[in-house]
């Protein structure tokens, strides 16, 4: 690794001054990536897929996961498996297809075989190979580590980390308020996936995923579109936004904003934008979510927005719609973004439809809010250009306060990121 | 009962159609453009993964009823619309346009497009696919009540976001 330490530290933090500054080379240099993937990727737990993505034996998902080809799939017998695609011959992937149900895996080059456990399972010609070659030691490689929360799988490359649950942490509390949606503890991932690159460093999306300071100047044609359908999104006097929410530190450099929500929950709270007919099955839903979880609690579901980000690169916004997403590096100037929608596995028809509309107003690269984030973050990284003259990003606001008052508008959330960032790039292996 | 007698229409007339509105939107005349739907229109651009899916079952990148895509509209005509904000520079061939069907007063048409789109500070993005439309003829005028722009591409990838209307 050639990656030195800089000359100067990348976080500069000054709590008597009340400035905390992000070093622009962070999001233009090659080492700084080079590095992120070893001291960062390579150590911290990293989202897979979902359970419900791989629901019967045989199924497989193919996607890229902290830069390695990986095969998530389910065996014969229901066992979750996270292989790396990457046949132990001579290196070919061993499945090229996005997602199907497979009996087997067949290498097209020479055509070894594998079970969908990962095993070997047959060998053109295996009569060539010497004494040294065993087929039960020549399987399919899988990640080191692969570990679930109520269905979120996770993968770690790092043999010696700490177990997912202590990982995640009191970011397990907020993953559970997104699963008491649903009557029976079961989420799904919906058909349906969001694939798109931004011309950016990755870190940008883990700001903006939580940022509230930026909602009314990047955002005002969404809330065009709520105030035209009748929803009351004007901030009260001396407030930046219609609800006054906190960022939170979850410790281990997860982080989420926790704010009152006013922009209509599927579950369950309903706004104009719904209809009228959806009214009685909103009260529905929330009856039921009072029934099953007592008053504190479901008002906790239902009429709270959670933009949660699992570091480093796991987002889940609980919000207009459920949003599970996470990205990766492509280039200091690049990421590959894949997003899907989560909801109930028991909703009805009409519900799930009034999700993926309510989904669709404002996530994603045809909504009315995400394209104008990729806009923002595309500036950015134009900006970045001049990172030599203009070097410092200035995340300082709300320096002054007590981390139980960081306003979600505040920086306070998106300094627990970088501070974590900041203490595993240090960090000698 | 009502007899509804079957729609005829010619492929001349669904290519001038399709013409005029790659004209519009172009052009940006989308206040024109909303003229050529029908009030109960519906706009889609099925996932990538799943281009031949059912909106309401499925995460689409946009479905769009009327009174969304009249919200679009106004979006888009807006300079805080950041994503169009200076405008895209897009030129559409449409080709191939081809009647697929007709039942009662309902006429299926599609078309293949190529969209470039240039922007200010950004690269050439060029959108590939398929139009699958649904028109009806209304007050004598042949309308769009169904538009669904499939795209080729596997992923969205260095499309990026579908920011304009397809
Ligand atoms: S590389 Fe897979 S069989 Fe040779
Ligand atoms: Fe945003």
């Amino acid at each position: 690794m050639n990656y030195q330490p800089s000359s100067h530290d990348f976080v500069v933090e000054n709590p008597e001054q009340q400035t905390f500054f992000v070093n622009r080379e962070v999001f233009v240099s090659d080492d700084v990536l080079e590095h992120e993937k070893r001291a960062v990727f390579d150590r911290c737990w990293i989202y897979v897929g979902h359970a419900s993505e791989i629901k019967n034996p045989g199924d497989f998902k193919t996607r890229p996961i902290a830069g390695r080809p990986i095969i998530f799939c389910r065996d014969r017998e229901g066992e979750v498996h996270a292989l790396i695609n990457c046949c132990r011959h001579r290196g070919a992937l061993v499945c090229r297809e996005r997602e199907g149900n497979a009996r087997q895996f067949y290498c097209m080059y020479h055509g070894w075989t594998y079970h969908p456990d990962g095993r070997l399972k047959s060998v053109p010609g295996a009569d060539a190979y010497g004494s040294a070659f065993d087929q039960k030691e020549m399987g399919l490689v899988a990640v080191p580590r692969l570990e679930a929360y109520r269905d979120f799988y996770f993968a770690n490359f790092d043999r010696d980390a700490v177990d997912l649950q202590t990982y995640l942490g009191k970011a397990k509390d907020y993953i559970d308020l997104v699963i008491d949606q649903s009557p029976s503890g079961k989420m799904q991932i919906i058909a349906g996936t969001q694939e798109y690159d931004i011309r950016a460093n990755w870190k940008l999306l883990v700001e903006n995923s939580v940022d509230d300071y930026h909602l009314i100047s990047t955002h005002s044609t969404w809330l065009n579109y709520m105030r035209n359908s009748g929803v009351n999104v004007t901030p009260p006097k001396g407030e930046l936004l219609p609800t006054r929410g906190f960022g939170r530190d979850l410790g281990n450099g997860h982080l989420t904003t926790d704010n009152p929500n006013y922009r209509g929950r599927p579950v369950a709270r309903w706004i104009s934008v719904y209809g009228e007919d959806a009214k009685a099955d909103i009260e529905a839903m929330r009856n039921e979510l009072v029934g099953r979880l007592g008053s504190a609690r479901a008002a906790r579901v239902a009429d709270t927005n959670r933009n949660l980000c699992i570091f480093p690169n796991l987002v889940i916004n609980d919000g207009s719609s459920v949003t599970v997403r996470h990205f990766y590096p492509i280039a200091p100037d690049r990421m590959h973004v894949t997003a899907w929608a989560l909801g109930p596995v028991e909703e009805t028809e009409a519900q799930r439809a009034r999700r993926l509309h309510a989904f669709l107003t404002f996530y994603g690269p045809g909504g009315f809010a995400t394209p104008d984030d990729v806009a923002a973050l595309e500036a950015a990284q134009l900006g970045f250009a001049a990172w030599r003259e203009v070097p410092w990003s200035d995340l300082s606001r709300g320096m002054g306060k007590a981390s139980d008052q960081q306003l979600a508008t505040d920086e306070g959330h998106l300094r627990v990121f970088w501070r974590k960032w900041s203490e595993m790039m240090e960090a000698r292996a | 009962m009502n007899e509804i007698v079957a729609t005829t229409v010619s492929r001349a007339e669904v290519e001038d159609l399709f013409y005029h509105e790659a004209d519009l939107l172009d052009s940006w005349r989308l206040d024109e453009w909303l003229t050529l739907l029908t009030d109960d229109a519906a706009y889609y651009v099925p996932p990538n993964d799943r281009p031949d899916a059912d909106a309401r079952y499925t995460l689409f990148t946009i479905a769009d009823d009327m009174v969304r895509l009249r919200e679009r509209v106004i979006r888009l005509k807006d300079p805080n619309c950041h994503a169009e904000y200076p405008l895209s520079r897009t030129r559409r061939l449409i080709g191939n346009v081809r009647i697929t069907g007709i039942e009662s007063d309902v006429i299926s048409a599609a078309a293949n497009f190529i969209i470039h789109r240039f922007r200010h500070n950004d690269l050439l993005r060029v959108f590939v696919g398929h139009y699958r439309y649904k028109l009806k003829r209304q007050g004598g005028r042949l309308k769009i009540a169904e538009r669904r722009a499939i795209l080729d591409a596997e992923e969205l990838g260095l499309l990026g976001s579908v920011s304009f209307i397809l």
